[in-house]
Parts: structure tokens; C-alpha cells; sequence
């Protein structure tokens, strides 16, 4: 089948798609994307965040012919141009990348509750963030990058 | 994942028309997408409703319907739901995670599979995947599993939070099907496995869930959902109690409760109700309602804690259901 789908604010379009494909496959292996991860397929690692009509999801748990006429903002649609979103900023100047495979997801999700919630407690964001997993376990510097981007 | 093929159904009528046996509705994908990857659920086609007219909540009269499809973030955030429900807003909110909860529906969350590594390990045998194949469970791996409503052939905990507490406010669940509309008691909606552990639901084929109706109940504001997990967050029920209780001064005049993490079904226990109500409200009649609990309880090898663990989740539900105005 054919997909239509609106990815960072142009429309695109995904041809020969193969209705089990997830959304995640036809980003990253059909439409040049690869920012967004593919790590535990089971929409448990959240390393394949990103927002599908504005709300955050795990690509990986959406069926391709689900995201028909919608519209899809990954990790690559952050940044303006040459210049990083504050949230990516604050992941490299608090140095809150190790292997960097979870990254992208918790940037994604990171910058859906810095939009929701301006001055997110500790709490709020250990809680927003619950549903990324970091196997490096660099936790404390991601929470000091998205205490900084807060400040921003 | 095995080959499908994918439909949109414009209408209700038509999408319940189009269903057959071999056939999957399509909501948040959330459960299903995950089954059918590890062709635990293996459906020739797969009929996504997401814009089907199912969502909505209303609130008139003082009850709740909530549509089908809407997802549990949205019904967790609604302030109707957050004030006059508020048990119903924590065990949405302390399911999942934000990304999953901004994707499943009402709809799916009722009818999500459990979560038994057995069942979702197409190497094993499982009499609820394959009916006759044996269950490994019983004997295996049992620490999350159930003792409640067990049987020789299942022992697999049913894993919906917000079943529970929609199982404590006598929640309805609509269903349309082929012949027409009606709609079950939710502690109906779920079959005990007995020896058929494949039919879970209530449900005739081709039957769609279209919402969910919680009857008005005004001291359901006095309402709490606690949840006893492994870590704090992103994690199924070891042990969940739903308890709304309604108090004239000090005393206890009625009692609402529900517990999960225990049950192959969400358990409503009105033997603790009954031994709450016309109490005075005090930690020596919560400790002696929750000795009804354990009524009919069969513990596993590695799940023997959970009956002592749901006496002590429902009296810290009760006292914290104190310090709540």
C-alpha cells in the first residue's frame, strides 16, 4: 500500500508498504529517518519516541497503515535549521549521552513535558520520563540536562 | 509478524459486519501490535476503528460514559473524571507509561491480554494461547500470577488497573455486535478461565466495545486507587486495591472495594464491604475487614505473599482514604 503521512512538516509518502510494517520501520528504512531507535520493539524502551498528531508514542507499537494522513514530528524535527532545540542543547552541555541509543527517545520526551509542564519538579520529570530506558543508566545527568533546558 | 490484511471500516455497522473470526479491531495497537509481533495473536485482518465515531465523554446526570476510544491520558487529565471519580484518574495515570497511556484506548485497556511470560512465549505451551496445551505456570515461574479465581488450567493475572477500580464503581461495558446494542456488567464482561482459559471476555463474535458507562455515584469523590509495584513507576500490579468509601461523621455507612493484581479477573470483594460498612472508621476496622479477603485465596510457590500483601494494600488504601477530603 501506498502511505501518506506528514513527517516534520512536509508531506511525504511511503510506497510498497507492507500493512506489518511499524510506523518506526517506515521512518527510519523508507522515508531516510534514522533518528528515532529501534531497540525493544515491545513499546517498552521508548528509545522510538515521537509525536504522532503532537502526542508522544512509541513508533515501534504503531501500524503503518495507522499513521495514514497523519501527521509525525521525530527527533530530526526539533532543531530550527542549524540550531538545536534547548532540549538538545542541555543533553550535550550537561553531558547526558553515553551510547547514545536512548537519546533521541528522551529528547522527544523531554521537550513534550517541558511543553506541558514549564517547571517540572523532579518527581514530574522522573515520572514523564518513566517510559524511557537508559542500559547505560545515565540517569542523573539526563535529569540534569532537562533541569537545565527548564532554565532555558 | 505474519501476514495481514489491513482495513479501514468507515461506520460501526460496517466494521462490526466486517468482523470474523479471523479478524482483530485495531484501537491504540498497544496490546495488539505487540501480540502480533510475537505471533501470539495471529489475525488474518486487522480492522482499524480509530475513526470511528467512538469517542467523547459525557457527564450528564452525574455518571460517566466514556467513549470507546478514548485514550487514557485524556479520560486521566478530564477534571470531571479527576474530581468526582478520582480513583478512576489514578489507576489511569499509574498504568503504563505517558507514551503508552497517550496511545491505548478505554476500549483496549479493558481488553488487554496478560501479561504471563508463558502466554507471550509462542515456544511454551499455554492452554489460554493454545487451548489443551498445558499450563507451565502452575508449577513455573509464578511470582506475579494470580490466586484469586484460579483454575487447573490458568493461573494468569488479569492486568487492566483500571478495571479494577471501574469493577468497584459497578461499571457497564456497551458493546454493538451484529444483532444490535446491549451492555454487561463489567465484572460480568470477564470470564474465570475454569477450563477454558482461551474465552475471556463476554463477548460474541464480531461484538466491538463503544464505551464504558460508570452509574452516577457522588461520594465515588472520596475514592482512591493504590497500587504496590516493584519499582515506582511503568510496572504492572503486584498488588492494587480501589476502595471508595461513603462516611456519615466517624462511621462507615458504605464501602466500595476492589482489588487486582491478585485475580484472573478484576475481584470485587463485597465480604470486605459488607464488614466495613456501619463500622466506626478506625485502623481496628480496617485490619479486621481485610482478614475477608483471603477468602478462597490459592497461593503458588513463588506467589505465597499475596494474600497478606492485599490485606496490608487495602488497609494503607483505607488510611490514606482518611487523610483525602
Amino acid at each position: 500500500m501506498r502511505l501518506n503521512v506528514t513527517v516534520n512538516g512536509e508531506p511525504r509518502q511511503a510506497e510498497d508498504v507492507w500493512p506489518g510494517e511499524s510506523l518506526l520501520y517506515v521512518l527510519r528504512e523508507r522515508l531516510g529517518l534514522p533518528g528515532s531507535k529501534n531497540a525493544c520493539e515491545q513499546g517498552e524502551c521508548g528509545s522510538c519516541t515521537v509525536y504522532l498528531d503532537g502526542t508522544p508514542v512509541c513508533a515501534c507499537l504503531v501500524a503503518a497503515g495507522q499513521a495514514e494522513g497523519r501527521e509525525v514530528r521525530t527527533v530530526e524535527g526539533l532543531a530550527e535549521g542549524e540550531a538545536l532545540d534547548r532540549v538538545q542543547q542541555s543533553f550535550v552541555d550537561a553531558g547526558a549521552v553515553q551510547c547514545g541509543f536512548c537519546t533521541p527517545g528522551l529528547v522527544v520526551a523531554a521537550h513534550d513535558l517541558l511543553a506541558r509542564v514549564p517547571e517540572p519538579t523532579d518527581p514530574e520529570i522522573r515520572e514523564a520520563l518513566a517510559g524511557n530506558l537508559c542500559r547505560c543508566t545515565g540517569y542523573e545527568k539526563i535529569l540534569d540536562a532537562v533541569r537545565l533546558a527548564a532554565r532555558r | 509478524m505474519r501476514e495481514y490484511r489491513f482495513e479501514r471500516p468507515g461506520t460501526v455497522t460496517e466494521a462490526v459486519r466486517r468482523s470474523g473470526s479471523d479478524t482483530a479491531y485495531l484501537a491504540g495497537g498497544t496490546t495488539l501490535v505487540d501480540l502480533m509481533k510475537l505471533e501470539v495473536m495471529t489475525p488474518g485482518r486487522v480492522l482499524d476503528i480509530n475513526r470511528l465515531p467512538l469517542r467523547g465523554l459525557d457527564a450528564t446526570g452525574g455518571g460517566l460514559r466514556i467513549g470507546a476510544l478514548e485514550r487514557m491520558t485524556d479520560v486521566a487529565a478530564d477534571p470531571r473524571v479527576r474530581l468526582g471519580y478520582p480513583m478512576l484518574s489514578q489507576a489511569l495515570e499509574l498504568s503504563a507509561s505517558g507514551q503508552l497511556r497517550n496511545m491505548a484506548s478505554i476500549g483496549g485497556n479493558l481488553l488487554q491480554r496478560t501479561r504471563c511470560g508463558y502466554f507471550r512465549d509462542v515456544s511454551m505451551p499455554c492452554n489460554k494461547r493454545q487451548p489443551g496445551s498445558g499450563c507451565p505456570a502452575i508449577r513455573g515461574e509464578n511470582r506475579m500470577h494470580a490466586v484469586l479465581g484460579t483454575s487447573d488450567s490458568c493461573v494468569a493475572t488479569h492486568p487492566s488497573d483500571l478495571a479494577v477500580a471501574l469493577a468497584a464503581l459497578d461499571a457497564r461495558v456497551q458493546l454493538q455486535g451484529r444483532d444490535g446494542v446491549r451492555t454487561v456488567n463489567l465484572c460480568d464482561f470477564y470470564l474465570l478461565p475454569a477450563d477454558t482459559p482461551h474465552l475471556e471476555h463476554d463477548l460474541r463474535p464480531g461484538e466491538l466495545v463503544t464505551g464504558v458507562i460508570v452509574p452516577r455515584l457522588d461520594w465515588a469523590q472520596r475514592s482512591i486507587y493504590l497500587k504496590i509495584r516493584d519499582r515506582q513507576s511503568y510496572e504492572f500490579a503486584l498488588s492494587s486495591a480501589a476502595v471508595a468509601i461513603r462516611r456519615e461523621g466517624d462511621t462507615i455507612v458504605e464501602a466500595r472495594v476492589a482489588v487486582g493484581g491478585m485475580g484472573t479477573r478484576p475481584w470485587r470483594l463485597p465480604a470486605v464491604e459488607r464488614a466495613l460498612a456501619g463500622r466506626p472508621a478506625t485502623s481496628n476496622t480496617y485490619a479486621a475487614a481485610a482478614t475477608a479477603t483471603v477468602d478462597g485465596t490459592r497461593p503458588l510457590r513463588h506467589n505465597a505473599f499475596k494474600p497478606e500483601l492485599m490485606q496490608r494494600t487495602l488497609i494503607r488504601a483505607l488510611l490514606e482514604l482518611e487523610q483525602t477530603r
